[in-house]
């Protein structure tokens, strides 16, 4: 029994918020790879390119809750997905158009594109200021839990309840399916095939009629899927408050580099293991070991290795060491 | 006139100086055709100027009568003209398959035929189509290389230095490879570097020197030119 408690009590504050949030940094993840990949720069406007996508999906919730529409029991802001990366969408490309391409035909350095990308995230930053303004804001609405702690506990009769909310379910369920719709896409269709023909090498894809122009679009468009996505859900399940987004960059870039960056599978794997890390490493385990060890050695500390305001410390630390010893990332595999 | 030829082209890269000065070279369908000479003759450049991934100044490219100096490198490889460059030939992070399949992106039809005829041509290719090409060794990257560039059905094949950097045995079997690709009545020219083995197997040869043609003759003329076995061919 109390090996049982001891298990819900890691699932319901370790394993499932990681799980969730883990996702949300995959998606992010994937992003930056394909971008980087593709169109070979490290784009510093991702975390704010995701609150772009997200604040679309904010404000349509309240358009949509002011005419009365819902989604029953599920959030509103899902049926605002589809117009959001609409949005999204079409910002990337005027973003691409007037920005990227300049430097892109000019074969700038990717360095030069890094920083081009510094600007477009201090306008991006702005035109989210202009718009929704700075403050936080929560948009989540229909049926919060799927199993409430007092349910669980009178279910089971355990003394450690487990709460699910249901932005955790919505997050994982929605994240394994975009993945999955975009590894068919990246290894199945001709399409997917010729972007990353492109990535590998492009001189040769060219001369094979690889048309740059559509690959950059497709590109553009799937990034603008992942952001919007990614954002959406992470608003969905913290709240939204724009310039997190900003903060969030420094996990997503790290899960982007420990997957290795430029592949795509790495980044997906590359979010749970900066998500997991984190989370174990900041989880004061002092209930865990009153459960499991015998009452004299139960400890008297928190037995919490690192306090949560260290968390940006341990994805920082993450990349360093990727970055020393194993810089073309841990996991072994094809790029895009 | 010959199938697919480049008469008195002159062209350098950018602004920079002409590096093949009034150079012609020409080939026929089911013919194999050497460009020798010493390193920074203009041999590569002046397959890349008929490729049109340099302007030509001056000159001229035709395929088959069909005078296509100005079009685009792609468009160039659409009309049936097929390029396999030196290095980065290969997509080394994709499988065999899916570079032989990048290659027929230019055809409308069905590729399955045309893959099936790949694997006849290259046999080791069937038994690695779904390995990463990244895994192979170097002398199956050379052939998934030229499997990939013999995907549009080409009616001429440049090959920029095939052999360079494999070691003698994949030589003798890339060659081989080559004339096989020569039998299915394609033009093929090709830089080389290893100018004795490429004469041998070559119908005709043009030795340039400073982006001129030296000489140009048979593989056995001037296998047997006293000059040129001097210059060239070290004896």
């Amino acid at each position: 029994m109390e090996i049982l408690n001891a298990i819900i009590l890691l699932l319901n504050y370790t394993v499932i918020p990681a799980l969730t949030y883990g996702s949300q940094l995959a998606l992010g993840a994937i992003f930056v790879t394909l971008i980087y990949g593709v169109l070979r720069f490290a784009n510093f406007a991702t975390g704010d390119m995701m609150s772009f996508g997200t604040m679309f999906a904010v404000l349509l919730t309240y358009y949509f809750q002011s005419l009365g529409i819902s989604f029953g029991v599920l959030p509103t802001a899902l049926l605002t997905i589809p117009f959001a990366i609409f949005m999204m969408i079409l910002y990337m490309f005027t973003i691409d158009k007037f920005v990227f391409s300049y430097y892109r035909i000019k074969k700038s350095p990717p360095v030069q594109l890094a920083m081009v990308s510094v600007g477009v995230m201090f306008v991006t930053q702005a035109i989210i200021r202009i718009i929704i303004g700075p403050f936080d804001r929560r948009f989540l609405d229909g049926e919060k839990f799927i199993l409430k702690a007092s349910e669980f506990k009178e279910m089971t009769g355990l003394s450690e309840g487990l709460t699910i909310k249901s932005t955790q379910v919505i997050t994982i369920f929605i994240t394994v399916i975009v993945v999955m719709i975009m590894f068919w896409f990246l290894n199945k269709t001709k399409t997917g095939t010729s972007m990353r023909a492109y990535s590998d090498n492009e001189d040769l894809a060219l001369l094979s009629g690889i048309d740059p122009k559509k690959v950059v679009m497709i590109t553009w468009i799937i990034a603008g899927v992942l952001a919007t996505i990614g954002g959406i859900l992470y608003g969905l399940d913290k709240s939204y408050r724009p310039f997190v987004y900003f903060n969030n960059m420094l996990p997503i870039f790290a899960a982007a580099i420990v997957g290795g960056i430029g592949n795509p599978y790495g980044a997906f794997l590359g979010g749970y293991v900066i998500a997991f890390a984190e989370i174990f490493l900041t989880y004061a385990y002092k209930k865990f070991f009153v459960y499991i060890l015998p009452e004299s050695l139960e400890p008297n500390s928190m037995v919490q290795l690192l306090s949560t305001d260290y968390k940006f410390a341990i994805s920082f630390s993450i990349l360093v060491i990727v970055l020393l010893f194993r810089p073309s990332g841990i996991f072994e595999g094809k790029k895009i | 006139m010959a199938f697919f030829e480049g008469s008195n082209m002159t062209a350098g890269y950018g602004d920079g100086p002409d590096i093949i000065n009034s150079c012609s070279i020409n080939v026929n369908r089911g013919e194999i055709v050497a460009i020798l000479g010493p390193n920074g003759a203009g041999k590569s450049t002046a397959m890349k100027a008929m490729l049109g991934l340099l302007k030509l100044k001056s000159g001229s490219v035709t395929i088959d009568g069909q005078d296509i100096s100005k079009m685009s490198p792609q468009d160039r490889v659409k009309s049936g003209i097929s390029f396999v460059p030196q290095t980065k030939n290969v997509f080394a992070e994709l499988t065999v398959k899916e570079n032989l399949e990048v290659g027929a992106f230019l055809r409308k039809d069905d590729v399955k035929e045309v893959v099936e005829k790949i694997f006849q041509l290259f046999p080791i290719l069937k038994e690695k189509s779904s390995q990463v090409v990244g895994q192979l060794s170097g002398g199956q990257r050379q052939q998934v290389a030229l499997g990939r560039a013999l995907m549009i059905n080409p009616s001429v094949l440049m090959l920029d230095e095939p052999t360079a950097g494999v070691s003698p045995i994949v030589m003798d079997e890339l060659f081989e490879h080559i004339i096989k690709v020569k039998n299915t009545n394609v033009g093929i020219i090709m830089v080389e570097q290893n100018a004795k083995q490429a004469l041998s197997i070559s119908d005709r040869g043009y030795v340039l020197v400073t982006g001129e043609n030296k000489f140009e003759g048979s593989g056995i003329e001037l296998l047997n030119d006293p000059e040129v076995r001097r210059s060239f061919l070290g004896a």
